[in-house]
């Protein structure tokens, strides 16, 4: 059967129909189950990370490599000459001629749909500023339906910095077209944004806010934990309202048998190491299916048939 | 005063009426009209039932769709009457597009068009009367008024 992804662009969930995200759902539990040596083979990605970033571009570059196909790229944009001034515009028309897939990372909001109008090849975007970062709510949702069986009906807390993280604003909108159940817990100053519930209303979705986490904790299947950062509280402040946003294994103790505690990654201290030991945690593997999520879109994308 | 600004007051041409007050300045910059050969006249903040508005009149010049749906983004209630022979021929609303291309600037500085050689596009929306443009590029909404146009 062929495959609409194929050399298709991936820039942001908002994109994606409810199928389609289902396919590549789909294609990962596939790939996790039975991995594909040899799919890609031949096929060239260009890692561009024109900022650092990691995890991700570890996880792109083992994601190719694990489907046969072999992989060339930077992992700051210090190496390369953007540095000297190019423009991505440049920058992008030089490398579409070297790679099958590029893969960019760019601090400016909007450089994936600007490469994507610019290369001739299929561009997937790993993070343009605060903008988007697709390849992570899809392998958030896969997380989620991995561990509940389901993405219907479930109820999710968002729990930490709901203002400034990137990765809550994309998942809390892509599960909107699950019927979900929100329930945000933060300090007033980092509460989810406005335009955000605005748009979970206009689905016709229902959010709660609350102060701590013990409010909430007993109620959810998903507990979606954010890192708050201590530079933006005084010292004092932060002591202060760190505890209500932290988990312990201690809270575990009356929630449901099916309830999985997520996290992006990386933590510092807002899960106790002691959780990591509890059937709950599941940050770990959400961290892993990173690779499967990734996998299946190089594959969906560069590979003609579906299998 | 309003009777000496009056539609048929020009002999062809065309008639910008119920501009919000303003706007005229930015639509006169937009049509070019400062390097127009023929007479053009503004009417700035008169008093209309609507409260204040300007009203831009130009002698010989008539809009392409284009241009009337460009005004809209600027004056989303204003009516534009085709003149001929000193007599109102056509009435339009100005009608807003789905979409602006190169006109306005994306208020956002982290956002790519700021640094690229790029051409700017909006997606427009209206909801209970408030105009919002969402930047094709970094997909930020904003409202009318915070997104400036280019300046010619
Ligand atoms: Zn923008």
């Amino acid at each position: 059967m062929s495959n609409h992804f194929y050399d298709r662009d991936l820039i942001s969930i908002s994109e994606l129909s409810q199928s389609e995200i289902s396919l590549i759902l789909d294609t990962a539990k596939k790939i996790k189950q039975s991995p594909k040596k040899n799919l890609l083979q031949g096929k060239i990605l260009a890692s561009c990370f024109f900022e650092a970033s990691t995890r991700t571009r570890l996880s792109f570059e083992a994601a190719m490599l694990k489907l046969g196909g072999g992989v060339c790229g930077f992992s700051d944009a210090g190496s390369t000459s953007a540095k000297k001034g190019e423009s991505l515009y440049d920058s992008i028309k030089v490398i579409t001629a070297y790679a099958d897939v590029i893969v960019l990372r760019h601090p400016q909001e909007g450089a994936a749909r600007m490469a994507a109008e610019v290369s001739n090849k299929p561009i997937i975007n790993a993070g343009d500023g605060s903008n988007q970062h697709p390849s992570q709510t899809l392998l958030d949702l896969y997380t989620i339906y991995e561990c509940q069986g389901r993405l219907d009906d479930l109820h999710i807390a968002f729990v930490g910095d709901l203002k400034y993280g990137r990765t809550v604003h994309s998942l809390s909108q892509a599960c909107a077209a699950y019927n979900t159940k929100y329930y945000f817990v933060s300090p007033d100053i980092l509460k989810m944004p406005e335009y955000i519930c605005d748009y979970l209303s206009s689905k016709g979705m229902n959010y709660s806010i609350h102060s701590n986490i013990n409010e909430i904790i007993d109620q959810v299947d998903i507990l979606y934990i954010t890192r708050l950062q201590k530079e933006r509280f005084d010292e004092a402040e932060f002591k202060q309202i760190q505890g209500k946003y932290s988990l312990t294994a201690e809270m575990l103790r009356e929630v449901k048998p099916n309830m999985r505690v997520m996290h992006p990654l990386p933590r510092v201290d807002e899960i106790e190491v002691a959780v990591d030991r509890t059937k709950h945690a599941y940050y770990f593997e959400q961290a892993e299916n990173g690779l499967y999520v990734r996998e299946a879109l190089l594959a969906l994308i560069l590979n003609k048939e579906l299998f | 005063m309003e009777k000496t600004l009056s539609v048929t007051a020009i002999n062809n041409g065309t008639v910008i009426d119920h501009i919000p007050a303003g706007q005229a300045i930015t639509i006169l910059r937009l049509l070019k009209l400062v390097d127009h050969k023929n007479q053009v006249t503004i009417g700035l903040n008169l008093s209309g039932n609507r409260g204040f508005k300007d009203l831009i009149k130009m002698e010989n010049r008539y809009l392409t769709d284009r241009e009337m749906h460009e005004i809209a983004i600027f004056a989303p209630n204003a009516t534009i009457n085709t003149i001929k022979d000193f007599k109102v021929i056509k009435k339009h609303k100005a009608l807003l597009p789905e979409s602006v291309i190169d006109i306005m600037r994306c208020p956002n500085p982290r956002c790519v068009t700021q640094n690229e050689p790029l051409k700017t596009c909006f997606d427009l929306y209206k909801h209970n009367e408030i105009i919002k443009l969402r930047c094709k590029y970094c997909e930020k909404t904003f409202l009318r008024e915070e997104v400036k146009e280019y300046v010619a």
